[in-house]
């Protein structure tokens, strides 16, 4: 057991390593997936079966997928890989890495301090998690709904392509807001302006 | 009636304060009402006070009118009080009346002014200033008289505020005097400090039994209250502003400059006698200062050109006589002089006044001429009070008050022999350039046309004051000419007499009569080069050590050179070089740091997210840090 | 790995990679949580582990909508061309 969970560390270590220096959008999300696959493997060996799955499933499955969608649908042509290579130097990663090692090792001063912890190898179930869920963490989970319904309408007005300027303008011909540019992709006009209220 | 002595300051006061607000809008007839009519009615109950005086004299033969408390802390306690004693007496009632004669020629010399009622205003200010300077029972209410006299004499030099060169002289005049005025302020704090008041009686009297004789506390105060009286009296070395103050109206000079606020000076230090009397060293100060000045101004008088220069010198040389008398301890003899003076030299300004008007402000001697039967009446006053000037044997008042001050320089027990040789060159001196300057104005050919005849207004204030300047010396003369002491007897109700040494060498006859030996000499001089053989006086003055003896004199000896150079320059370079006021750097230097940490800040807002991420993680870093470690 | 996750976060400019490097260091949060949990035996990590996906979730949607807005507007995915509020 301790072996696989070693295992399954190293891998996850190396493959986010991987994941933020890739130029490519979609490696990188590739090598994040993995990552989250081989976290999923950590929480098994743990004993938390549960949250295993729900790792995989949501995470992985859900999240990650979305973020390959948005990607592909941004269509990034070579032009992106190249603004990538320029952005990136090797100096840049001298500050932040200098701020990520003082952070390390601030943690491992503390995990390393009294009161380290033993395995214990039992298993939390399901149905104990269930449980608690619906018992004092209930208001909690009424939150959640809460916040992912605001997700889900702030997500969907954020990214409306405002189709009534678009009837609108071509309507009038002469557009009052925007300057009279030739009609083009959407993505080219419906830029020109901020989207109406913030999220 | 000596109650009624708080009206002598108190109607200037008021004429001052009506035509001050109302002045403008006055009928010009209504102006002088007011600003003559105020000084004439001080001038009638300074005699009516003056009557009640001599003839019921109060206790101890002082009286002092107390009209309320002004400053009331911690034990420092001065009132507005007036205190009538024979010295305070004599001088306000020449201040008055010759006020008064002043002001009524002024109504006619400056009825064309725009700024007549302005005149009056400033001049009745004075007027009740002075007379506040010398009624004051205590340093204080002497020291406001003082201040308001230097006022009123900076607002009347530059009256005519539009010519910046009137503003300058102003301004001279009141800086200068300034100076004096400091040293004044320290003596009134030394003596406060040492002897716990300022009510002069009360200061006098401590004096006497808390300092011993020639201690050093009266020296010091003896020599800085003579600090301030030579900066208000012209004298050495403060006298350049009053040959530039004649750029005011004559009658300002004739009252301001000649008979009143130049003897401020010589009042104050006959008050507080009692401390030069114990204090030998800072008399003798005092006598050399005016001995000094009496010779160097003569030999300035000499060379002027302008008329009313030559008067102001004059007037610095007869000061330096009124300090040479105070310095030998004659003090009633100081305040003869004094009386006498300011009948003549007054008389003198006025004079001079209707010369410059009647030539249509023509001011340079050597252009006029030959007014004397064009201008009768002036010419006979002015002739009148220019021979008392000088000293004319027997019939006029200054030969015997300038007589008993040579007298007594030589006789006192403080008096010496070299400042009785002083005082006779300084007749030669005055005699010759009296002489002068009435040959050149009034004899020989006419240069400048009279253009106007003065008015009665002008003409009676004259001949009034040169009746009194022959007649006003004969309340006080020598044994062998009358023996009359009234004067010196009235004075001594005040002020003690002067205390004779042993008789040595030359009796007052022979003082006398050196001294008539004087006079007749620069008469003679004056006849000389001025009448006669005016050659003669082109010929002496072509070399060029005499031209540069005429212009080293012309310029007051150098002393606005050396002002000029010692003082002025240094300060000006200093305030140059400090323009960026280094010490405002201090100041800005905050400004500039804060300014510092602004920039740097600044450029933390740039917007953008990394940036912002890496604050966050450094933040919390520290944040865990501190934690953990502290 | 939230070490890591932070690291990536500060060097890369593109915004769809700064999105990741925040999922990474959510994760390794939860992994902590995870860990607590067992640790003492409670169902409580794994409480706010599934707490923390929700959110997690919430926030990828809203980001990326976000993304997009960015990309229509300022036709790059530059972090630093959206420095608009500066200042």
């Amino acid at each position: 057991m301790e072996l696989a969970f070693y295992i399954a560390a190293i891998v996850a270590i190396i493959s986010t390593v991987l994941a933020i220096t890739r130029l490519n959008a979609v490696h990188a999300l590739l090598y994040l997936i993995v990552s989250l696959l081989s976290v999923a493997v950590v929480f098994f060996v743990i004993g938390a079966p549960f949250i295993a799955a729900l790792e995989v499933i949501i995470y992985a499955g859900a999240i990650m997928v979305l973020f390959v969608f948005v990607v592909m649908m941004l269509n990034l042509g070579k032009a992106a890989i190249d603004m990538e290579k320029q952005w990136q130097r090797g100096s840049m990663w001298v500050g932040p890495s200098i701020l990520a090692a003082i952070l390390i090792a601030e943690v491992a001063y503390l995990v390393a301090g009294p009161g380290a912890a033993v395995y214990g190898a039992a298993a939390i179930e399901p149905k104990q998690v269930g449980i608690v869920l619906f018992g004092p963490y209930l208001i909690g989970v009424e939150l959640a709904s809460m916040l992912l319904l605001g997700a889900l309408v702030g997500a969907y007005h954020l990214g409306r392509r405002t189709p009534e300027k678009e009837k609108r303008e071509s309507r009038n011909g002469i557009g009052t807001h925007a300057s009279g540019t030739a009609p083009g992709g959407d993505l080219v006009r419906a830029g020109a302006d901020r989207p109406s209220g913030s999220a | 009636m000596l109650h009624l002595l708080w009206l002598i300051p108190a109607f200037p006061i008021a004429s001052f304060i009506v035509l001050a607000t109302l002045g403008r809008r006055m009928p010009r007839k209504l102006v002088p009402v007011f600003g003559v009519g105020s000084v004439g009615l001080s001038a009638i109950v300074a005699l009516l006070v003056t009557g009640s005086f001599l003839s019921s004299p109060p206790p101890g033969n002082h009286f002092t009118q107390v009209l309320w408390t002004w400053i009331d802390v911690g034990g420092f306690r001065p009132e507005i009080a007036f205190y009538l004693d024979s010295l305070s007496l004599v001088m306000v009632l020449v201040v008055t009346f010759v006020g008064f004669l002043i002001h009524f020629y002024s109504a006619e010399f400056m009825i064309e002014d725009e700024g007549y009622s302005r005149f009056f205003a400033y001049m009745n200010l004075f007027v009740a200033s002075m007379c506040t300077l010398l009624l004051g029972s205590n340093l204080l209410l002497l020291f406001l008289g003082w201040e308001g006299v230097g006022l009123c004499s900076y607002l009347l030099i530059g009256f005519w505020y539009r010519d910046p060169v009137n503003g300058l002289a102003a301004r001279k005049a009141f800086i200068v005097t300034r100076v004096g005025d400091t040293a004044m302020t320290l003596g009134l704090l030394l003596l406060f400090d040492k002897l716990g008041t300022l009510d002069i009686q009360e200061l006098m009297h401590r004096a006497l039994t808390q300092w011993p004789m020639g201690s050093v506390l009266p020296v010091a105060a003896g020599l800085l209250l003579l600090g301030g009286a030579i900066g208000k009296s012209a004298q050495l070395p403060l006298q350049t502003w009053l040959p530039d103050a004649m750029a005011g109206p004559t009658p300002t000079s004739a009252l301001i400059h000649a008979a009143t606020m130049v003897t401020a000076g010589v009042y104050l230090i006959a008050r507080t006698h009692v401390i030069y009397s114990l204090a030998p060293a800072a008399q003798l100060a005092v006598a050399i200062v005016g001995a000094a000045t009496l010779i160097l101004a003569g030999f300035s008088a000499l060379t002027q050109s302008d008329i009313k220069r030559v008067l102001a010198y004059s007037t610095i040389s007869q000061i330096g006589y009124m300090f040479l008398a105070l310095g030998v301890g004659a003090w009633s003899a100081a305040i003869f002089h004094f009386m006498t003076h300011a009948f003549f030299k007054a008389l003198l300004f006025l004079g001079a006044g209707v010369v410059i008007e009647s030539l249509h402000h023509e001011h340079n001697i050597f252009k006029m001429g030959g007014l004397r039967k064009e201008m009768p009446v002036a010419f006979w006053t002015f002739l009148a009070a220019g021979c008392s000037l000088a000293g004319l044997p027997l019939i006029t008042a200054g030969f015997y008050s300038k007589g008993l001050i040579i007298w007594d320089a030589w006789a006192s027990t403080r008096g010496s022999t070299a400042l009785w040789l002083a005082a006779v060159i300084g007749v030669l001196l005055t005699s010759l350039y009296t002489f002068r300057l009435i040959f050149l104005v009034f004899f020989g050919e006419m240069k400048t046309h009279v253009s106007k005849r003065p008015g009665f207004a002008m003409m009676m204030p004259c001949v009034v004051l040169g009746i009194l300047s022959v007649i006003g010396g004969f309340v006080e003369t020598p044994e062998f000419l009358g023996n009359i002491h009234s004067f010196g007897d009235f004075m001594h109700l005040a002020l003690p007499p002067m205390t004779e040494g042993p008789v040595r060498g030359m009796s007052e006859l022979g003082s006398e009569a050196l001294v008539t030996l004087a006079f007749l000499t620069g008469l003679y001089f004056a006849y000389l080069f001025f009448i006669q053989k005016r050659e003669l006086a082109e010929s002496i003055s072509r070399p060029a050590i005499a031209k540069a003896l005429h212009r080293f004199w012309y310029t007051d000896w150098g002393m606005d050179w050396l002002y000029e150079r010692l003082f002025v320059r240094p300060i000006l370079w200093i305030a140059r070089v400090d323009k960026n006021d280094f010490v405002d750097y201090i100041y800005a230097g905050i400004a500039l740091i804060t300014e510092l940490f602004y920039h740097g800040v600044r450029r933390t807002e740039n917007g953008r997210m990394r940036w912002y991420a890496a604050g966050i993680a450094a933040g919390s870093i520290i944040f865990l840090a501190i934690v953990l470690f502290l | 790995m939230f070490a890591l996750g932070l690291t990536g976060l500060l060097v890369r400019r593109n915004v769809i990679f700064m999105l990741m490097s925040l999922e990474i260091m959510l994760n390794a949060a939860g992994l902590a949580f995870i860990v607590a949990g067992a640790r003492w035996g409670q169902a409580d990590g794994q409480i706010v582990f599934l707490f923390i996906l929700s959110m997690a979730a919430a926030e990828v949607c809203v980001g990326l909508a976000l993304v997009l807005q960015i990309y229509r507007r300022f036709k790059s995915l530059d972090a630093d061309a959206v420095s608009e509020m500066r200042g």
